[in-house]
């Protein structure tokens, strides 16, 4: 109690505004280099990249780190979600508002495709998530990578059954309307960090860390554990989904043969590295290896081999990953230089007496 | 009569190919309750040294398929000592990771290695020639592979339940911590089950690329998920189930085929696979296990 009362704590409203402050500079400061040119291009291409990369990466850690499963499929999610925000946005006027530069009448558009792609995705991820979480361990792994290899085939070849050009096949979907610029995609991180770290802390979230810990113990206290296995599952296909949007909308072009298993993979090593169960670490691991793999751009195949002896590596020398469970948090930051102060303060206070 | 003669060896063969791999699928799981993900591209290993071994050197067909076999048996045994054995007290999770980039750091080392081009042998093909059967022609290679893989599951099914050391395995599979106490060499067995699986995968591979002549640097992904299809369907650890399984693949994609649905024969693989998972869990011949608190 003694110690209780001395520390100072800072207020939950304060909380809130250093952390919408940060957001808010975070933001601000690449996009006024954008503007002002000193970001080329390129590099803003890279920096969406990056975004498209943490949404993967923090989404697929809600089913990871936090549910304790493996699902190998999360690409077939982004698939879906990829699929669905292009032929929805190609069937929207969006092309032609973007071209003549109509960002408010855009925006509801992109906001519905955004919204529809997330929920589709989320919806395959209850249809495959239902059955396949009744089943343990491995078994999970193996459902979810057959679901991502089916959705590729399905892709691939829906327009021959349906008889007319839906997905386009392997040629690709072509022409979707660019959405996907800096602030975009910033907002988009932004929320779904916003979201899934709400979610994590409440007491769903904390039903969710009780079935990785110990699916049995978790029952026996009372935890509906299929309930919120569902839950954390759809949750990160929905964002999985809108990752994929966003990509369709980056990149302007689709072709089923991009979500193949390899690509479930590079975001599992994302968060495998970065550490399962830390969002800031699925963060740091996303964007490290995203600029990696452009700076190796160059050197091809020696990157995906590098990519596998990493996994490796960190699974024998330190399977828990870079920040193992460690999250970051500025208000405890702050709060605990603050009390070194006050402590300090308080000290000499004592001696001046 | 003669096509539908020529189709059910197509199926067979096909099938005999993925049975032998899946019986090291099956094996690994039965033993160590790992998805080794990396044993598809064992195959591939043992199809490229193959190649290499027919074109580059010259060696003879016998003597290649004999090299194949062997460095795939050490290559498994090596992935086994190298990755897999620091990790045995390691949550499940970590392994299968482990497994996963395993099977990546092979296929595009491969790739990086001999290239990411398809390495065909069709004019010095490992087994030539063709037989006339029930008015059917049926290529030699057909025939060979089915007696290969006939042969080989005679043999394993003798080592498993007629040796000492099939007794060994089968009693670490049962219950790793009783076998120890029995005085079973925990590490011994888990190699021999690597070496014995590396092995009939490196069969596989000769058997495949005496078949359809092609060795490319991700062959062995699709081919080992399947495999890992016909273990599941049969029932994960069983023996006569991975061959089960791998028949019944054999001929479920060669039925896709014939009915001209060729792009989706991956597709309906894996659909088989979520249905039997959804039906039967633990297979056609698995056992049920009960989770313990």
């Amino acid at each position: 109690m003694k110690e209780q009362t001395g520390r100072i704590r800072l207020s939950m409203p304060l909380r809130y505004t250093i952390n919408l402050a940060l957001t808010a500079a975070l933001w601000a400061v690449p996009y006024a280099l954008i503007r002002a040119g000193a970001i080329t291009s390129y590099w803003e291409g890279v920096m969406v990249t990056v975004g498209i990369n943490v949404i993967l990466a923090v989404s697929l850690n809600v089913a990871t780190g936090y549910l304790g499963q493996l699902p190998l499929g999360h690409a077939g999610f982004m698939a879906v979600g990829a699929y669905t925000g292009g032929i929805f946005m190609k069937a929207t006027p969006l092309a032609a508002l973007l071209r003549a530069k109509n960002t408010a009448a855009a925006l509801p558009y992109v906001v519905a495709a955004l919204l529809l792609s997330g929920i589709v995705a989320g919806i395959f991820g209850l249809i495959i998530g239902i059955p396949a979480l009744r089943l343990r361990g491995d078994y999970l792994a193996i459902i979810t990578l057959g679901f991502g290899e089916i959705i590729r085939v399905v892709l691939t070849n829906v327009d021959s059954l349906l008889g007319f050009k839906f997905t386009y096949g392997a040629a690709g979907l072509k022409q979707v309307p660019k959405i996907s610029g800096f602030t975009t995609v910033y907002v988009c991180v932004a929320l779904t960090c916003l979201v899934i770290h709400m979610v994590m802390k409440s007491r769903h979230g904390r039903a969710i860390l009780s079935i990785r810990e110990n699916e049995i113990a978790a029952e026996s206290v009372g935890i509906n554990t299929t309930y919120y296995k569902v839950t954390a599952f759809v949750l990160s296909a929905f964002f999985a989904g809108v990752a994929g949007c966003l990509y369709g909308g980056y990149l302007g072009s689709l072709f089923p043969a991009t979500f193949k298993f390899m690509k479930s993979i590079e975001i599992l090593v994302m968060v495998v590295l970065g550490g399962m169960g830390s969002m800031l670490g699925s963060v740091l691991a996303a964007t490290v290896l995203t600029v990696t793999n452009e700076l190796l751009r160059s050197v091809g195949d020696l990157r995906m081999v590098f990519y596998a002896l990493l996994l490796i590596v960190m699974m024998i020398f330190r399977p828990k990953g870079l920040m193992g469970t460690y999250d970051f948090s500025m208000s405890r930051l702050l709060e605990k230089g603050l009390n070194r102060l006050a402590r300090r303060g308080g000290k000499e206070a004592a001696g001046n007496e | 009569m003669s096509d539908i003669f020529s189709q059910i060896v197509n199926a067979l063969q096909l099938g005999s190919i993925y049975a032998l791999v899946a019986l090291g699928y099956s094996m690994v799981y039965g033993i160590i309750l790992l998805l080794n993900f990396a044993h598809g591209d064992i195959i591939m290993v043992g199809a490229y040294v193959t190649f290499f071994a027919v074109v580059n050197f010259h060696l003879h067909p016998l003597l290649s398929m004999l090299l194949a076999v062997l460095v795939s048996m050490l290559l498994g045994v090596i992935i086994e000592k190298v990755a897999y054995t620091p990790l045995r007290s390691a949550p499940r999770l970590s392994l299968l990771i482990t497994a996963i980039g395993v099977s990546f750091l092979l296929e595009n080392g491969a790739q990086l290695v001999f290239g990411a081009d398809t390495k065909s042998m069709t004019r010095t093909p490992l087994i030539p020639g063709s037989v006339t059967l029930f008015g059917a022609n049926v290529t030699l290679a057909a025939v060979y592979t089915i007696v290969m893989a006939i042969l080989s599951m005679a043999a394993l099914t003798f080592l498993v339940q007629r040796t000492k050391l099939g007794k060994a395995m089968r009693a670490v599979s049962e219950d790793m911590q009783a076998a120890q106490l029995m005085g079973i060499s925990l590490n011994r067995t888990i190699s021999f089950t690597f070496a014995v699986g590396s092995a009939l995968a490196g069969i596989g591979a000769v058997l495949h690329i005496g078949s359809y002549y092609q060795a490319s640097p991700m062959m062995g992904s699709m081919l080992g998920l399947k495999a890992f299809v016909a273990a599941v369907l049969g029932g994960i650890g069983s023996i006569p189930g991975a061959m089960l399984g791998g028949f019944a693949i054999g001929v479920i994609e060669t039925l896709v085929i014939v009915a001209g649905l060729s792009t989706w024969k991956d597709g309906v693989v894996f659909a088989i696979l979520i249905v039997v998972l959804l039906v039967k869990p633990t297979g056609i011949l698995g056992h049920p296990v009960t989770e313990k608190v």
